[in-house]
């Protein structure tokens, strides 16, 4: 009896994320609909001109590829830094009201030592664009 | 039940088609946007677990910043980040033969400590509200202790970059 009614509650938990699916399809095929609809419709006249990249009307200089600059790569690992506390953000916003004042406290003390983090990198001046 | 089978094989073979193409691919770029095909095949096998909070975190933390790490990290490089035709050596039998060995390895060892369990016909639903109880309510010193690791790990990044 118990395994079935777990097997219920599975079955409730899978159809909610069926929803997730539904969405990421109807997505998908929204953008699949809109780009065959235009490749069906427009005249197709093929000329060199028209595979060059658009940048305010002047022609591309290089390629794509391109080696980046160092700097961004710090941008990229303080955004890993901060992508970790969304993770922890995320199991304290969906139980917000439960966990009351405490729950606040811990998670203001949380994002307070990591701020002082961010207060070191703008003080080094890592975030100076130059 | 036989729903779920049909969708985890569905991912299976997605997944399996996206892992050879990370290999085989000749854009270093390329493979890491199909590791990102794979990794979101985990996140919903996950989700098939019905562990619905590691499922977000596969998603935020592989798809969007390790992936993320892989690419500034080739961009950075003066690997060849365009179609490169000699990204291939002859070593590839030899890497057939090593990761033969890792997977009958790996195997054994899951065989030998897990071969006679039993998983339950409906695995335990674990909620992100949980989660979030189990972390703010019992684990509450360890979740303070995390943001000292992330702190000492942004600082030292921050050292790292800048040797001024």
């Amino acid at each position: 009896m118990k395994a079935l009614t777990t097997l219920i509650a599975m079955s409730g938990f899978l159809r909610e994320y069926l929803t997730v699916l539904v969405f990421g399809a109807a997505a998908v095929a929204m953008v699949g609909a809109m780009l065959g609809a235009g490749s069906l419709l427009r005249p197709k006249r093929a000329q060199l001109q028209k595979y060059i990249s658009y940048e305010s009307g002047v022609d591309p200089v290089g390629t794509g590829w391109s080696q980046s600059q160092i700097r961004y790569y710090l941008f990229g690992l303080l955004f890993v830094m901060f992508e970790v506390e969304t993770v922890f953000i995320f199991p304290w916003a969906v139980r917000l009201e439960d966990l009351g004042l405490f729950g606040l406290v811990e998670m203001v003390v949380f994002i307070a030592i990591l701020a002082l983090g961010l207060l070191y990198a703008w003080r080094k001046g890592v975030l100076r664009w130059m | 039940m036989v729903a779920q089978n049909i969708v985890f094989g569905v991912l299976a073979v997605a997944m399996g088609l996206a892992a050879i193409r990370v290999v085989t691919t000749k854009n270093v770029v390329h493979a890491a946007l199909y590791l990102v095909v794979v990794l979101a095949g985990v996140a919903a096998l996950y989700i098939l677990l019905a562990a619905e909070f590691i499922a977000v975190v596969q998603v935020i933390i592989y798809i969007g910043a390790i992936v993320l790490l892989i690419l500034f990290g080739t961009m950075l490089t003066r690997a060849p980040i365009g179609r490169a035709s000699d990204l291939d050596n002859d070593q590839r039998w030899l890497g057939v033969v090593v990761a033969l060995l890792l997977l009958g390895v790996m195997g054994s060892v899951l065989a030998d400590a897990f071969g006679s369990t039993k998983l339950p016909k409906a695995p335990q639903i674990q909620r992100t509200g949980d989660v979030g109880l189990s972390i703010f309510q019992t684990y509450v010193v360890p979740f303070e202790v995390v943001s000292v690791l992330l702190l000492a790990a942004l600082v030292g990044a921050v050292v790292i970059a800048r040797r001024d």
